[in-house]
């Protein structure tokens, strides 16, 4: 008798653990961040420009300044942020499950991520397209010279689909070798077995940083897809995503209205009402978004506006040299276009 | 039976069926089951109640959704038109071409080597401890990486390929072979192959029965190539020849017809033979020294050479030993095969779990899948070796 007694302990044992560990990372992200004290964001593991660890360990980039934005926003401090780097293929598990809060992983924003996955993009932080990086010694000056090519790609996103979709168009024959991460790809493309290179043209200008003969490889003028890169949220999570998408406006609004890291101390008691509103200081202030009063004051003063995250990460005053084209402002030729904070 | 007489003193007493100890045994049985089947239940319907409410998408019918993504090297017929579903067949089937490659050349490199490791020639069997030491201790991921960027390295671009003659180029895209290409005749050379096949089973029955009667030996290996090879030929020749050979050309970046045995594929298969040969050599080795010593002394006290001792005497006995180890040994080189996303190759790991589950975000499912797909091939192998373990076992008295 005493040993049924002791299976059906375990058993009830066993019953309450199962129980009690599947509440499940659902609702409130806001709430439980605020409880942690630091955002937990997923990012990618290693992609200059976009995430990666600079020379001292620490996590550089412009998924990386979202986050930091977002933290500057709920703590009025940029600091409080632990970055998980996640690869191609787990990066959606990670966010659906709870592991992370925000995914910043240089992500497009897609149809099926919006309604099959159970997230949610919230801003675009980044316009791109998918583009072709060949050895000059080809002689190949256009993407529509490719077929029959071999093209190294990385697996697990989205370029694997634009890549065919973009030769089944254009009736052109090609063979791919899908790689598991971005450093075997572009060693696969180093070492000769593929002519071509494909991924995100931010990829592209990423990776020919890291290459041995930076000169020796030319980035094909077409862009066959659209990418709109951002980051993105669980759904179900209204006041997060909220947050998480007027952050990225603030910074655009922000270098609109011609505030930078550097004026901003003088801009908040000497601009127009405006700037005031943008930086948190006359209604609707931070603590509508659930952040703290002067959330635009302190995401400007700790991370910077767009404009300067985008120079010091991808843009003049980075390795990568990105010219602005579609990611300037929208009344200077390019996308980026904030809904006002009013 | 429950219901002996509890006044007979000297029999067995009386016990109600509760107590019963077969009873109780397949009551506590039935529990279990129904617990682990209860547990089984809870947690898919858990998981899918969880996704459901999060908007994720569930179900199998992405299978039939367009695949849209290329694939390096298919064993059959496919285009970026065809579906999930056939992708996932083009990538369990080059898992299972990796792995009958590397079973194969492992098994039979394997074997060298571990009687190599026990000849008495010392420079022989020291040049096997070596091999086995190096190739075992390694990582086989790092094995892998070698044979693929060495061989990349040192190979040339397409432009500038090693060719052997016009028909076989070798460059840092694969080696380019011609293809057969087959027209209406062949099907008799495939029927005279056939019957070449039973013929030297016919032959072989026939021969044995001969020795046992005569003593005479009959060359049955030498006669059963002739004729597993002159048959076909000749009816090859004389239904005109019904095959030509499609070759390789160079146009634009690559070549073009015939086939290509792609450089992942190669440095996989090296890579894995040569780690999981290093493990069969040593299963070998403890085979043949598990025959006592008196089985060789008795064989030579017979007149049998070495090479008929070991082939009718010793191995015969050792199978035995090997055969358990073995299939755990294959059972890891397929699933060892799954590193084949290191470097590039479209195995099932790479197809599925990969492109797939990016493009779908179908990770439950397709993940189940998987598992179950290397679950089965892994349950037919050791089923087959068990069967032939059993065929082998020793008929005692």
């Amino acid at each position: 008798m005493s040993k049924l007694k002791y299976l059906t302990g375990v058993a009830s044992a066993v019953a309450l653990l199962i129980a009690g560990n599947a509440q499940a990372a659902s609702g409130d992200t806001l709430a439980n961040v605020k409880k942690k004290g630091y955002v937990q964001c997923g990012v990618n593991d290693g992609l200059p420009g976009f995430s990666s660890p600079n020379a001292k360990g620490a996590w550089e980039g412009m998924d990386v300044d979202v986050c930091r934005a977002v933290a500057a926003a709920i703590f009025a401090d940029a600091s409080k942020v632990k970055y998980i780097p996640l690869g191609g293929k787990e990066r959606f598990t990670a966010l659906q499950s709870g592991e992370v809060d925000i995914l910043s992983r240089n992500t497009t924003w897609t149809m099926t991520r919006d309604a099959t996955l159970g997230l949610k993009s919230t801003a675009t932080t980044y316009y791109d397209g998918q583009g072709f990086m060949v050895n000059k010694s080809l002689g190949v000056k256009s993407a529509k010279e490719l077929d029959g090519a071999t093209i190294c790609t990385e697996g697990g996103t989205t370029t694997e689909m634009n890549m065919a979709d973009y030769f089944h168009a254009n009736n052109m024959k090609y063979t791919p070798v899908v790689f598991d991460n971005s450093d075997q790809t572009v060693k696969g493309f180093e070492s000769g077995r593929c002519d071509v290179l494909t991924s995100d043209k931010s990829q592209l200008f990423a990776v020919r940083v890291k290459l041995a003969k930076p000169d020796s490889v030319d980035v094909l003028p077409e862009i066959i897809s659209k990418e709109p890169l951002g980051p993105m949220v669980r759904q179900g999570d209204e006041p997060w995503e909220l947050l998480v998408k007027w952050s990225v406006f603030a910074m655009i609004n922000a270098e609109e209205l011609g505030v930078t890291s550097k004026n901003v101390d003088e801009m908040k008691t000497s601009g127009s009402p405006d700037v005031k509103r943008m930086l948190g200081f006359d209604s609707p202030d931070g603590t509508t978004l659930g952040a703290v009063k002067d959330w635009g004051y302190q995401i400007v003063k700790q991370v910077g506006n767009y404009a300067e995250v985008f120079d010091r990460n991808v843009g003049k005053d980075s390795p990568l040299k990105i010219v602005r084209t579609e990611n300037n402002l929208w009344n200077k030729g390019g996308f980026l276009y904030a809904p006002p904070v009013r | 039976m429950p219901a002996e007489n509890s006044k007979n003193q000297n029999n067995v007493v009386a016990t109600r069926w509760i107590y019963d100890p077969k009873v109780r045994g397949i009551i506590f049985q039935a529990v279990a089951v129904a617990c682990v089947a209860w547990m089984l239940f809870y947690f898919i319907s858990n998981a899918l109640h969880n996704m459901e409410t999060r908007g994720i998408a569930t179900g199998f019918a992405f299978l039939e959704n367009r695949a849209s993504f290329g694939i390096a090297q298919t064993l059959i017929s496919y285009s970026e038109d065809d579906t999930y579903g056939r992708a996932f067949i083009i990538g369990l089937l080059n898992t299972l071409l990796v792995s009958v490659i590397g079973i194969i050349f492992a098994t039979a490199l394997g074997f060298l080597v571990g009687i190599a490791r026990l000849s008495k020639n010392w420079l022989l069997s020291r040049a096997a401890a070596v091999y086995i030491e190096i190739f075992r201790n390694i990582p086989l991921l790092l094995q892998i990486f070698f044979w693929y960027f060495c061989v990349l390295r040192n190979l040339p671009a397409p432009r500038q390929s090693m060719s052997l003659g016009d028909a076989f180029f070798l460059n840092v895209r694969g080696l380019s072979i011609p293809a057969p290409v087959i027209e209406s005749g062949f099907s008799f050379v495939v029927g005279a192959f056939i019957v070449a096949i039973i013929a030297i089973v016919v032959l072989r029955k026939w021969a044995k029965k001969r020795q046992y009667l005569t003593g005479q030996i009959f060359p049955v290996f030498y006669s059963g190539l002739g004729l597993l090879i002159g048959l076909p030929l000749l009816t090859f020749l004389f239904s005109g020849m019904p095959l030509h050979w499609e070759l390789p050309e160079l146009k634009g970046f690559n070549f073009r017809g015939g086939f290509t045995i792609i450089p992942e594929l190669f440095s996989l298969a090296v890579a894995l033979t040569i780690f999981t040969a290093a493990s069969i050599a040593e299963i070998v080795r403890s085979g043949i020294l598990s025959v006592s010593k008196g089985q060789v002394e008795a064989a030579s006290a017979l007149g049998l050479r070495g090479g008929l001792t070991l082939r009718f005497v010793i191995i015969p006995q050792a199978m035995r030993v090997i055969i358990p180890p073995l299939t755990s040994q294959f059972l890891n080189l397929v699933k060892n095969s799954s590193l084949a996303t290191a470097v590039g190759y479209p195995d099932l790991v790479s197809v599925f779990m990969g492109s797939t589950l990016n493009q779908t975000g179908q990770a439950v499912e397709i993940i189940a899948m998987t598992m179950a797909v290397y679950l089965t091939i892994s349950l037919v192998t050791s089923a087959l070796m068990n069967m032939y373990n059993a065929k082998n076992a020793l008929v005692e008295r």
